[in-house]
């Protein structure tokens, strides 16, 4: 008994290290492969939609990235249109849906009293909850109607402005580009607003109360405490709702106008990638589905350089702070 | 009490079981897909038919494109298409086709001023709107066509499909008939480019555009413009008369085609030559193998037909669908008989 108990420690630690040895390579193995099955898929996914678009993207050179033609009937195709669509939608939704989504956030960690945080906070993430088609049927019947009927004072008065005046001309459809991206901005503000509320959360009260201490204003540490700290965590929250609107597609659909054209005027309406492929997949056969597999494609090149300037730009940032 | 319960439960389920198997004893499933114009109809024929058969035709509606690429795989035992296969195509792959129903397209709008069903409209002037060359209601062209009427001065708005569909398919082929101007600009398909105008997904999307959009002006299958109450206009047809939307406008447009220089069935019905017609008349076909791989299934599915044609008038007409004319179908039933290798 007394032998035995000083004997099975030191074996016990030889086979239990070995055990744990084991077990760490089938728990490494197991997270590995889940990491890679993630960059199969995405890969998978790429090289499927090359393949299957290659008839278009290959066929004229750079045709199909140049021309903004778009013409099943004599299989003419060029994906500048939708391109152009999905980046200014896209654009117009940051640019309405950032400034916001910062307000609601700082006033939830920041200001409000604290009774109001938790309820307003979950509203926000149900605002996420909301399926696509519902905004994009609330769109049609509720806000393009009155779309319609502020756009003839939009032109009257933004469209008089000289420079940014041939944004706003055109005839008051309702529908367009404009629609598409205040719609997208109400889509993606839950997103961008959450992480925000989550990151300016984490900033650590000593800081803020230091700089209270001090004598700065709410404003200032919000300017010099809050964003700094959080800076990289914003930015990251931005192009997660960037990416969002960029491969959009219900909601967009309905409200967009669905028409192969560029125009210079944000009234008038137009196409994008996404909606362009859920319009004309279901009928498209031959060269017309390849355009669709190939317009796939871009917008999966376009998400990836706009994910590549983000991580530019923190890097940039963290240069910065470097210094 | 506790000891009977479960005996009931087993004698229901035994009861079941034999009902069951006794009416799928000599039950035959078949399968169709494609078109999703002739979904509502066909389902509710086949809700019927099975009640009476016990034949159950289980149909899914993913397009005519989907319908055709099905078909020519075999992976179905008919195809439904709204626009119908040439004949190298049907020849190659051994298939035939029939019609099983006709729809109508119809122009709506939604102009103040202008009453609904009172507007006429010819090929030239639906041509010149959708090509964006006539763009105000007071065009001298539509005046022309309307004396007496006053037309308001508002600038058109044309609202088209966006995703590719069969009604887009016949509604262009239209006006290819009767615009040189637009045979060359846009041309026939199922999507095209279009010359102006902004786009709706669906029937349904296009009848929201129309009715939310003032002056506006788009086509629909004639179900959704009755359901949505939108205005239509009545059109001038190629025999030179003014005729309204209508059931029996829509029969006469098929009655009148020339189906029997038509080789399988191949003829879009649009400006049909009758004097009461209606000229943008669609027909929707099924597609299936000559040669059949499945001789039970290909049975089921014409004896399916045969009896829509002939008991499912009804069922055809609440969806506001329009039954064939007994003529066309008798020559259906002679097409079977010398086509088809049953």
């Amino acid at each position: 008994m007394h032998a035995a108990r000083t004997e099975t420690p030191a074996r016990d630690f030889e086979t239990r290290a070995r055990t744990d040895a084991r077990h760490d390579r089938i728990f490494h193995g197991a997270l590995k492969s889940c990491a890679l099955l993630v960059l199969a898929a995405l890969l998978g996914a790429a090289l499927s939609m090359l393949w299957g678009g290659r008839e278009v993207l290959f066929q004229h050179g750079f045709h199909f990235l140049t021309s903004s033609s778009w013409n099943p009937v004599t299989d003419d195709y060029g994906a500048l249109a939708p391109v152009f669509g999905t980046l200014v939608t896209s654009l117009i939704a940051l640019v309405l849906a950032v400034p916001l989504s910062f307000g609601i956030a700082l006033f939830l960690t920041e200001i409000a009293p604290v009774w109001m945080r938790g309820p307003v906070g979950t509203a926000i993430e149900l605002l996420a909850g909301i399926p696509s088609i519902i905004y994009g049927m609330w769109g049609l019947f509720i806000f393009v109607p009155f779309m319609a009927r502020i756009e003839p004072a939009l032109s009257s008065t933004l469209g008089q402005i000289p420079l940014i005046g041939k944004l706003f001309e055109g005839p008051p459809l309702g529908l367009g580009i404009l629609t598409a991206g205040i719609v997208l901005a109400v889509m993606i503000l839950p997103f961008i607003s959450s992480v925000m509320r989550e990151v300016f959360q984490t900033v650590p009260k000593r800081l803020k109360e230091s700089a209270y201490a001090l004598g700065s204003t709410t404003r200032e540490v919000v300017w010099d405490i809050v964003l700094p700290y959080t800076r990289s965590a914003v930015i990251g929250g931005i192009f997660l709702g960037l990416g969002r609107a960029l491969g959009e597609t219900m909601a967009v659909t309905f409200v967009l106008g669905n028409s192969d054209n560029i125009t210079s005027s944000l009234l008038m309406p137009g196409t994008s990638i996404s909606s362009s492929i859920a319009n004309e997949f279901n009928e498209a056969v031959g060269t017309h589905r390849s355009a669709l597999i190939a317009l796939g494609f871009l917008l999966f090149v376009v998400t990836f350089i706009v994910l590549l300037i983000a991580r530019l730009m923190l890097r940039q940032l963290a240069r910065r702070e470097g210094n | 009490m506790n000891v009977r319960f479960p005996h009931k439960l087993q004698l229901f389920a035994l009861a079941t079981a034999l009902a069951l198997g006794l009416g799928t004893a000599h039950a035959t499933d078949v399968t169709g897909a494609g078109s999703s114009f002739v979904y509502p109809v066909i389902s509710k024929w086949s809700a019927a038919y099975a009640e009476k058969t016990g034949n159950h035709i289980n149909y899914q509606s993913i397009g005519s494109g989907g319908g055709i690429a099905q078909i020519k795989a075999g992976t179905v035992d008919f195809g439904a298409s709204d626009k119908p296969l040439d004949q190298a195509t049907l020849a190659k792959f051994g298939l035939g086709q029939f019609p099983d129903v006709i729809g109508g397209i119809v122009p709506v709008l939604n102009v103040n001023g202008i009453p609904a069903g009172k507007l006429v409209l010819d090929g030239k002037t639906l041509a010149g709107i959708f090509l964006g060359k006539i763009t105000r209601w007071n065009d001298p062209g539509i005046a022309a066509l309307n004396p007496g009427m006053k037309l308001p001065d508002q600038k058109i708005t044309v609202v088209h499909r966006s995703d590719g569909s069969g009604t887009t398919y016949n509604f262009t082929h239209y006006l290819s008939q009767v615009s040189p101007a637009w045979k060359s600009r846009a041309g026939v398909g199922t999507a095209v480019n279009w010359p102006a105008g902004i786009g709706g997904k669906g029937n349904e999307g296009v009848s929201a555009y129309v009715k939310q959009i003032r002056n506006s002006i788009g086509y629909v299958e004639y179900a959704y413009a009755l359901q949505n109450h939108i205005g239509y206009a009545m059109m001038k047809n190629a025999a030179g008369n003014v005729v309204s939307p209508n059931t029996a406008s829509f029969q006469a447009a098929a009655a009148t085609a020339d189906w029997k220089h038509a080789r399988n069935f191949e003829l879009l019905i649009t400006n049909a030559p009758g004097t009461r017609a209606w000229p943008i008349t669609a027909t929707s076909w099924v597609i299936m193998y000559k040669q059949p791989r499945n001789l039970e299934h290909t049975r089921v599915v014409m004896d399916f037909f045969k009896w829509a044609y002939n008991h499912g008038q009804a069922d055809a007409r609440s969806l506001d669908y329009v039954p064939l004319p007994d003529s066309l179908v008798k020559q259906i039933e002679q097409y079977w008989q010398t086509q088809y290798k049953m």
